[in-house]
This record gives structure tokens, C-alpha cells and sequence, in this order.
């Protein structure tokens, strides 16, 4: 048999290990619409839900007249406040330590809030219900400018929290306010600027938006009354913190309560939370005894189910003269809408903004995060990126462009010299966190090169003297950015939610003819896990990625883990997986060393086996050694090959990237073209390159829909504008620009496998970039900062206001 | 995202169609792609307790030339006005705006008649027809009637079909030797236009002969800007002139405000796509 052994090469590859660019198994099913999702469950005499909902932003409930909906045919209940209120469930805790109203209890506080849940035979009666609830509203002043919130007279929007000035952060300025955060040293900040050369200061905002996965939010609950258990099949990016909430707010105990994510279209931390509808199911199930169904529609979505960013940032840099940064002072008032239900470890009110000195070496900073109330969503969702990273780096990067203008100096440049430098990592940031590691002036240099940015400053300053000689209508812009993310949420010494450590977890068993199953507490909701952590699974292991079945999102099944956001699945279930992995292996390894009979320490592992240092043709492959372990496992040694591990982080990881995007604007029209978009990102070890580079592409695709057009927008009377995908921007395949990847690789150094995580890089420096690109098009006419989103009315807007439209 | 009930009605012939519109009142509505009513009914906006479907009847989908005219059913979905080689040859102008109209899958099911008859602002194909000069068709109880594409519309979703007609067929004039161009700015594929202009002209030694301009999605209306076009008359298209005429249509403007833009944005992109169209339009006459 040995003579037919393949060569390494052959080994190598049939694993499809880490570093292969393995297709994804999980696209086998999906493109042939044979995925699973929750709309797809269908039980017998299962009844649906639908809600009914504010027409106002603000207003006082007066009275709910429900009778003639429970009359239309079909129509089994009506439920309201009062009737949450019987099982104690008007209210729910949020993960961000606030309350927040299941159905309108007394009052709205945001347009189309959810007022009655409506329950049928059938989608449609449930729809005719809705349209027959009688609600008389009291209007109320509205808020819809953070900036207004904490004016003296501003109006009162929780009433539930009147006389309370302690919230879940501390102290409480104001009746609309929620919590002040701060970090960093102050005096020692202020007196950088004190001494300053130059100093920028800019308001910096980043307007709110919506992660708009291609999959609502939905769900069924069905209610065994004989067993009092609870089956909850939903979309969650988080299935086992689910199964705790809903036991702690139902009081059902953990264990009868039974959570399945399916198949999960898209999630970009929409799908983190816990939402009305889903409550409303399960009390619907409990009280009507039959399987409930709740699917919101793409509106329902976008104006209820979360929202993102929201942060308006006073962004303050001091620097010498030659272009040295010497501190940071930052000021964001973040906008939470009616209830604080940011989705944050719990001690984060403010995520990580605190990574806001970006990927620079600011001897000093102060951030201080003022969080206020408005008639808006509840929400505050980490879309696609690490908590609150993407507005940090927005910040950051935009203020170290206007302060590069305001020296006269090319922003590549000043980056360069303001980099931590590869030598200083392990970095310890003024604001408070160890960066692992790091070498930004590689990464930049090589984007530099690759896209010819002197050739393109040089264009940039032909085509310049050319608009301005009246020649040209178009002005060209180049944008830089250079992020570092913070991601792997996290350690337990500074992560929880709800008290819950953010651990995650993997099971590996092998089955005794050497193919595997390995269930991971993370849940995939498009990033391809079934794929990739196969892949770990098979470097570590030597068991090839074809005969690894991955299975997560079912609680009674899959180890307990804290779900798929942050970029937390790589760094922290991935490290998981690696070290479950490590225990087979080193359980296989006494096998080998019994079956070959020699000392464990005279094996070398290879590829797909042990085999005796030395003595190659001496050798045991993984699948020899897991029938032994289930047929004749060595004497005083229990049988079986499997392994748990859960994995408590160190440090967080720290991914970074290069990106330049060089656009063309037709100033007649405000019509922004990106004619090359390059990005450069290092995410240390890479497990499937395909993956990363379709991470990518995403990623940017959302980031150049957030920062060209993609708003969800407000009048001033709270009425939410255009929530639905004829207003709302979502790219199609003919506006997207071409993306151009590439790589740097600077593994975690305490990572098992060295990754970091790279599935929220590309939104979080994507936007910055393209925001870079738009200001520096326009900088040469006297702009210094253009509030996003750059759509072309906007621009048109900029364009005219300094004089150079037609 | 439910609509409410409704019955289905699928008349085989135009005469049971509009007998069926007849007897069965205001309450119900003839149905050609759809693309505008069922969102309306999904958001119950509009709630019509029938809905007669047109797609049964086979003579509402033909494209035919006529007495120097081209004749084209109100079924006709844009995918087959696309694929027409004598649409294409006679009335290049109506293959450039149906190209810009949504994306495939809409222009698969999405009709002309649907375009013009439920006086949508948004819709392309109306300012093109005004461009056109075309007219409609319209059958109803009292029998056919021919009405000018230029006299249709009287508001946003307010045109001259009375209760019980049903828009048949489009007539659009066979011209030689026109230059046509119509310009659409949109913020993606599938949006309605920020704003659109379509510019019909004829060339004689240079100067324009005649020329005839359609904006989409300024007003609550499509628009026909006559005045504007009159003062191209005669003039070689030079910088000046256009600058006046696009002044005439700008002023004409009346755009709403949305996520397009607001509306002195709208009124300057139409100024914008009408000058561009303008100068396509030249290069493109005989």
C-alpha cells in the first residue's frame, strides 16, 4: 500500500485546507434554490402575524379599538399591550440596557413602531385585521435632530424613565439623554492642543443608514403546551443568546426552549437583536396554541427593525507644523432613536469608538460620546462592521485628510509619517487598547505602487488646470484610507452581553471511518463557515474539508457560542476550532504512537498522518487512526475521537487594509464615477482566499452604496422617507465600479491560526475612502469637508455652492 | 404588503373588456403589466375589487405600420418593442427611452399602454410620445375614440381616459430624416428619472427645421415644451440659443422634491439633459 502512497503535493491538495481557494459547499444548495429559511417552514395549522403600526412619530395612545378586526374571517387574536401585559411582556430588556416597548404601551415614540400584532389562518386575513385596528392618536412634538434632543425646553420622549438620572452607563444629563462615555486623558489632550501648530476641527457625520439584508427579519414560534416547550426558528445571527433572553423574559426555562436559525439571508447585524415580532410569535404561539409566523416586509425593515450608524462627530487633531500628529479630541453625539437597543458588548455604549486614533501614533486623545434619545428606530446595529468601527474610522480618516489640506501635504504622506511602525507592536493606543500586530507602511507602500499614485496626482493636476481653463466639466478625486478594525468580541475581561462572556465554541467528532462533523457556536448567515471552518478543520487535522459536514445555528445541538457579528467568527470560533482540533490530534497522535510503537515524541504529523520521524514510509493517516479509536483504541485509553473547545480570547484582533479609490465627477450633473477602486487588506493568515476576496467585493459594494446615496432619511415631522428599495440606494450589478484586491499577510501573533477576521474590513475602510475621494475631488476649490451621503443631488449642491456649475 | 381581495377577470376580446369595465364600475381596473398597480394594491393604496387582465387578448400585443404611422398595441411590452425590427428602424427614439425604462425582468412584463395610460410622472414613455406626437386609442361603451398624446394629461395620475375606456393602441407619426435623443439621469437601474428629456429635431442647410422636446418626472406631468422647441427654430444650435431655449423648459418645470433631488436640482438636471439630448439629437438628423 505504501507504494501507492500519492505524493505530498497530492495529499496537500486533496485536504483543501487552509490557503486553498475552495468553492463554497453551502452555494451548491443555495443556487439551486434549495436553501432553507425561515419563510420555508411551514407547520401544520401554523397561523400568521402581522402588525399594525404608528402613522406618527410621537404621539399618545388614546384608545385601540380591535373588534372589528377579530371579527374578518380568519382572524384568531388581536394583541396589544394589555395583552403582554398579562404575561408581564409589554416591555423587554435591550441588550444595551435599556427597556423598550413591545407593543405601543400608552404612546409611540418612532413611526410605524408596533402597536397590535395580528394573528390568522392566513397572511391575507391577518392583513385585513391590520387594516381594521382603530387607533386615535394624540400628536406629540417630535424630535428628529439629535442636535435638538437635550435643548431645555426639548419635549419628553420616555416618559417610563421620568425622575431616573442614573441609566445603565452612569449619569444622565438630561430627560432625552442616555448615557455620556468617556475615555482617554483630557488635560493631557487639551494641552496638546494648547501647544499645537496646527489644529483641524470638523463635525464629521455619519448619516444613518440600514444594513437591508436580502432576508427580512422573521420568525415561527411554535409552543408544545403538553411538553411546555418552545421551538423559535428565526433569522439570527446569534441563536444561543436568543434561547437566554427568551428564557429569562418568558421565564420558560432554558432548556424547553429550542432555537433554530436555518439558513440566513444575509445578516450585517440586523439580525443580531431581539424584535417585537418575534416576541409577539412566541406570546401568539403560547396563548393560541399553535405554530405562529412573523415576516416583515422590506418596509417593515427598513423603518422598524434596527438602523445603523447615526454618530455626528466633533473631530478635533492637533499636530506640529511638519505634520506630526500630537493629540485627538473627539466629541460624538450618537443618535439611539426611542430606545437604546444598540447591539454592544454590555459595558460598550459607545461599541468601539474608542479605536478612533485609527492606525496612528497619537501620543494623547480624549473621546467623550454623548448618547441622546430621539423619535426615531431603536437600534444602532454594527452594519457589517466591528461596534461602531466603521464611524471611528470614518472619523479618523477624514480628519487626517483635512488636516494633510490644511498642511499642504499629500495625505499619503502624512500617513506615512504618522504610522505606528511595525516595531512598536504590541501597541498600546492612548485610548486604550493593544493593538497585536501590524505594518502599515509595507501595506500603504504597496497600494501606492500598485495603482501609480504619483501618475495619478500627476493626471489630477493636469485635468485641474484644464477645469479651471474651462475645458473639462469633470473634477477627479483621489481617495486614501487606511483603516485598522478592532474585531473578535471579545475577551471575557472586557466583553459580555447580558453578563454572557464572549467565548465561542466548536465540537469535533470524527466518525470511525475518518470523515467528521464539527458543530460551531457561530452562525453563518452568507460568510461561508461550512466551507472554511472545514478548512481549519482539515490543516489542523489532516482530514480532507470534503469529509467534514459543518452544522451550526441549532442550540440543541451546537455548543454554546455568542453568533456570527464583529468580524468575531475567524478570531474568536475560528480560534476555537483550531484548538478542539488540536485535542483530536493530540489524542490521535498516542494512538499513532501505539500503533507504530514508538515514543509520541518520535512522530512527526504530516499533512494527513503521523508518521515515525525520519522513517517516512512508517506512518498512520487520520483515518486509520479514527477506526482504531472506535474499534481497538490502545489499552486504558477511552474510545472515540472527538473534542470541545471553548475559546476565551486575549486580545482582540486588529485587521487593517490600504484602500484608494480615484473618481471622476461630472460637476453639471453631481454624477460620481469610480473608475478604480484598489484595495489592499491584511487579515494575517488567510484560510480561503475566494472567500476573502467575495468578503471583499461585498463589503465595498455596501460601502459604496452608503457613502453615494444609501440614507434612511426623516422629515421633520418624523415621517421615515423613502423605506423601500425604490428610494432606499441598493446597488445593482450596472452602478457597482470594478474592485481590484490585494493582500498583505501579518497573522495575529495570539491567534492559533494567526487570522484575524476580514469580512467587515472593506465596509468599514470602503466608506472612508470613497467619502476621501469625493473631498479631495472638490478640495482644489476651497472645500474642506462634504457631508455624506454623496449622492449626485448633493454633490450638484456642493458644486453650485462653489460657484462651478453650468 | 398583502393587497386586499379582489376578483380576476380575463376577458378573451376588447369588446368583453370593456363591457366588463362597464358593468362592473369604478370599482374595477383594467390590469395590462402591472408594474404600477400591484405595488399600489400590495401597499393598499389602491384597493380595486376587480381587476380585468388584458394580457388575454391577443389583438392588444401587435406592431403594425399604417398609413405612415406605426401602430402599436397597448400589450406590447417593452422587451418586444426592444426586439422589433420596425420599431427599431421607424421610431429609433422609442428604442432608446424603452432601453432606459427599470431593468429586464420589468421591461419583460411592463407594457406600453401601462406606461402611458395611468398617467404615472415618472413613466418614460409619455413625454417621449408628447415628443412624438403620438396619440392614443382609446375603446370605451360609447365606442373609439383617437386622443393626442399632447392633450392626455391633465395631472399626476389624472388623464383624459374616461371611466370605462381602455387604451388600445399608440399611433406614432413615421417621420424621415429626424435626429432623436432622449437623455435620462437616474440614480440606478430601475429608478425613475431625477429628470429626462427627449428631443425630436429635423436639420435644413444647417439650421434646425423643426423640433419638438418631452420631459419626464419635472412636473406632475409629463411635459411638452413647445415654446422652448419654437425658439430652436431656425438657429444653427449654437450656444446662445440652446441657452434660451433651456432656460423656456427649465421654466416650464415644476418637479417635486424625493430622494432625487430637490427641485431646483430637478429643474437643472432637465436643463442639463435637454441641452445633451439637443446636441445628440443634431448629430443624429439626416
Amino acid at each position: 500500500m505504501n507504494d501507492m502512497t500519492p505524493t505530498r503535493e497530492a495529499r496537500e491538495a486533496k485536504l483543501e485546507g487552509m490557503g486553498c481557494k475552495r468553492k463554497r459547499v453551502e452555494d451548491v444548495r443555495f443556487t439551486q434554490g434549495r436553501g432553507n429559511y425561515v419563510d420555508d417552514i411551514k407547520l401544520p395549522a401554523m397561523l400568521y402575524g402581522d402588525m399594525v403600526r404608528s402613522s406618527y412619530a410621537h404621539a399618545r395612545v388614546k384608545r385601540i379599538d380591535t373588534s372589528k378586526a377579530e371579527k374578518v374571517p380568519g382572524v384568531v387574536a388581536v394583541i396589544t399591550a394589555e395583552t403582554l401585559k398579562t404575561v408581564n411582556l409589554a416591555w423587554m430588556p435591550t441588550l444595551a440596557g435599556d427597556v423598550q416597548m413591545v407593543l405601543a404601551d400608552g404612546k409611540v415614540l418612532f413611526q410605524n413602531q408596533e402597536v397590535a400584532f395580528v394573528v390568522a389562518t392566513s397572511l391575507q386575513a391577518a392583513a385585513d385585521g391590520v387594516e381594521l385596528v382603530e387607533v386615535d392618536y394624540e400628536e406629540l412634538p417630535v424630535i428628529v435632530d439629535p442636535f435638538k434632543s437635550m435643548a431645555a425646553d426639548a419635549p419628553v420622549l420616555r416618559e417610563d424613565l421620568a425622575g431616573k438620572t442614573e441609566g445603565a452607563h452612569g449619569k444622565r444629563d438630561h430627560h432625552n439623554h442616555i448615557f455620556k462615555w468617556q475615555v482617554g486623558d483630557k488635560p493631557l489632550t487639551d494641552e496638546a492642543f494648547n501647544r499645537a501648530d496646527v489644529k483641524i476641527d470638523e463635525l464629521i457625520s455619519y448619516h444613518r443608514t440600514h444594513p437591508s439584508p436580502l432576508e427580512t427579519c422573521q420568525c415561527v414560534a411554535s409552543f408544545d403546551k403538553i411538553k411546555g416547550e418552545l421551538t423559535l426558528w428565526g433569522t439570527f445571527q446569534a441563536p444561543h443568546v436568543i434561547r437566554t433572553v427568551v428564557s429569562l423574559i418568558s421565564k420558560l426555562p432554558e432548556h424547553k426552549i429550542h432555537v433554530i436559525a436555518p439558513d440566513v439571508g444575509g445578516g450585517f447585524g440586523n439580525k443580531v437583536g431581539a424584535y417585537s415580532g418575534y416576541v409577539c410569535a412566541v406570546v401568539a404561539s403560547i396563548v393560541t396554541g399553535r405554530p405562529v409566523k412573523w415576516v416583515e416586509d422590506r418596509m417593515e425593515n427598513l423603518s422598524t427593525t434596527s438602523f445603523a450608524r447615526d454618530y455626528h462627530m466633533r473631530t478635533e487633531i492637533a499636530a506640529t507644523k511638519d505634520g506630526k500628529v500630537t493629540g485627538l479630541r473627539v466629541h460624538i453625539l450618537a443618535d439611539h432613536g426611542a430606545f437604546d437597543a444598540c447591539a454592544d458588548p454590555s459595558k460598550w455604549p459607545a461599541g468601539f469608538s474608542n479605536i478612533i486614533t485609527g492606525s496612528y501614533d497619537f501620543p494623547v486623545a480624549h473621546l467623550c460620546v454623548d448618547g441622546v434619545y430621539t423619535n426615531k428606530a431603536p437600534g444602532g446595529v454594527a452594519y457589517r462592521c466591528s461596534f461602531r468601527v466603521t464611524e471611528a474610522a470614518y472619523a479618523i480618516e477624514r480628519g487626517m485628510d483635512i488636516l494633510a489640506q490644511k498642511l499642504g501635504m499629500d495625505p499619503a504622506e502624512l500617513r506615512l509619517k504618522n504610522f505606528i511602525k511595525r516595531e512598536q507592536f504590541p501597541y498600546q493606543s492612548a485610548l486604550g487598547w493593544e493593538y497585536d500586530s501590524g505594518d502599515y507602511h509595507t501595506a500603504l507602500n504597496k497600494a501606492l505602487v500598485a495603482v501609480d499614485y504619483a501618475g495619478l496626482r500627476a493626471e489630477q493636476k493636469a485635468k485641474r488646470e484644464a477645469f479651471k481653463r474651462g475645458e473639462t466639466r469633470e473634477i477627479m478625486g483621489l481617495g486614501i484610507c487606511f483603516f485598522t478594525e478592532i474585531v473578535g468580541a471579545g475577551p471575557s475581561k472586557n466583553c459580555d452581553i447580558l453578563g454572557l462572556a464572549m467565548f465561542d465554541s466548536c465540537e469535533i467528532r470524527i466518525h470511525p471511518t475518518g470523515s467528521a462533523i464539527a458543530r460551531v457556536g457561530t452562525k453563518s448567515t452568507g460568510q461561508g463557515h461550512e466551507t472554511t471552518w472545514a478548512q481549519i478543520i482539515a490543516s489542523e487535522i489532516g482530514i480532507a474539508a470534503s469529509e467534514i459536514m459543518v452544522e451550526e445555528g441549532n442550540t440543541d445541538t451546537a455548543p454554546y457560542g455568542l453568533g456570527t457579528y464583529g468580524s468575531r467568527s475567524t478570531p474568536v470560533a475560528g480560534a476555537a476550532i483550531a484548538m478542539a482540533s488540536r485535542k483530536i490530534k493530540a489524542k490521535a497522535q498516542m494512538i499513532a504512537a501505539w500503533l507504530l510503537e514508538v515514543h509520541e515524541d518520535d512522530l512527526v504529523f504530516d499533512i494527513d498522518r503521523f508518521q515515525v520521524k525520519g522513517v517516512p514510509e512508517r506512518y498512520k493517516t487520520m483515518t486509520d487512526i479514527a477506526w482504531v479509536a472506535y474499534h481497538s483504541p490502545p489499552p486504558g485509553m477511552e474510545p472515540g475521537l472527538e473534542a470541545v473547545s471553548y475559546y476565551d480570547p486575549p486580545n482582540m484582533t486588529y485587521p487593517f487594509g490600504a484602500y484608494i479609490c480615484v473618481m471622476d465627477i461630472d460637476v453639471d450633473t453631481g454624477v460620481a464615477k469610480t473608475r478604480r477602486f484598489y484595495a489592499l487588506d491584511d487579515c494575517g493568515t488567510r484560510i480561503n482566499p475566494m472567500i476573502i476576496e467575495g468578503q471583499v467585493h461585498g463589503g465595498l459594494t455596501e460601502a459604496f452604496a452608503i457613502s453615494m446615496g444609501q440614507e434612511i432619511r426623516y422629515d421633520e415631522m418624523g415621517n421615515v422617507m423613502g423605506a423601500s428599495f425604490m428610494d432606499f440606494f441598493l446597488p445593482t450589478a450596472v452602478e457597482t465600479p470594478h474592485w481590484e484586491t490585494d493582500h498583505t499577510v501579518t497573522p495575529s501573533p495570539h491567534h492559533p491560526i494567526g487570522a484575524k477576521g476580514v469580512g467587515e474590513s472593506p465596509n468599514v475602510g470602503g466608506v472612508p475612502a470613497f467619502s476621501n475621494a469625493v473631498n479631495d475631488a472638490f478640495s482644489f476649490l476651497g472645500s474642506t469637508h462634504i457631508q455624506m451621503p454623496h449622492d449626485a443631488w448633493r454633490l450638484w449642491k456642493v458644486a453650485e455652492k462653489l460657484g462651478v456649475t453650468g | 404588503m398583502i393587497p386586499g381581495a379582489f376578483e380576476y377577470h380575463r376577458p378573451k376580446t376588447l369588446v368583453d373588456a370593456v363591457t366588463m369595465l362597464a358593468s362592473l364600475g369604478e370599482d374595477a381596473r383594467p390590469l395590462a403589466g402591472g408594474h404600477s398597480l400591484i405595488p399600489l394594491m400590495k401597499q393598499r393604496l389602491s384597493a380595486p375589487s376587480h381587476l380585468i387582465d388584458l394580457a388575454g387578448i391577443g389583438d392588444l400585443r401587435t406592431i403594425s405600420e399604417e398609413n405612415g404611422a406605426l401602430v402599436l398595441g397597448a400589450m406590447v411590452t417593452q422587451r418586444a418593442l426592444l426586439a422589433s425590427a420596425l420599431v427599431q428602424v421607424k421610431a429609433p427614439l422609442l428604442i432608446e427611452a424603452a432601453q432606459q425604462i427599470a431593468d429586464p425582468q420589468i421591461r419583460a412584463l411592463g407594457t406600453l399602454g401601462g406606461n402611458v395610460a395611468n398617467g404615472d410622472p415618472g413613466n418614460d414613455m409619455p413625454a417621449v410620445m408628447m415628443c412624438l406626437d403620438a396619440s392614443y386609442v382609446a375603446q370605451g361603451p360609447k365606442g373609439m375614440r383617437h386622443i393626442k398624446a399632447r392633450d392626455f394629461y391633465h395631472g399626476a395620475y389624472d388623464t383624459a381616459l374616461a371611466a370605462g375606456e381602455i387604451l388600445t393602441a399608440i399611433h406614432v407619426p413615421i417621420v424621415a430624416g429626424q435626429g432623436t435623443a432622449y437623455e435620462k439621469l437616474k440614480r440606478k437601474i430601475g429608478d425613475y428619472a431625477v429628470a429626462a428629456a427627449a428631443v425630436v429635431l429635423t436639420m435644413a442647410n444647417g439650421k434646425v427645421a423643426t423640433c419638438s422636446i418631452g420631459l419626464t418626472n419635472v412636473a406632475p406631468t409629463p411635459l411638452w415644451a413647445k415654446d422652448a422647441a419654437a425658439m430652436l427654430v431656425g438657429t444653427t444650435l449654437d450656444a446662445g440659443s440652446v441657452k434660451k431655449a433651456v432656460a423656456a423648459a427649465e421654466a416650464i418645470t415644476d418637479p417635486a422634491s424625493d430622494g432625487r433631488g430637490p427641485p431646483d436640482y430637478r429643474r437643472k438636471m432637465a436643463g442639463i439633459m435637454l441641452t445633451r439630448a439637443l446636441a445628440r439629437a443634431a448629430s443624429r438628423a439626416a
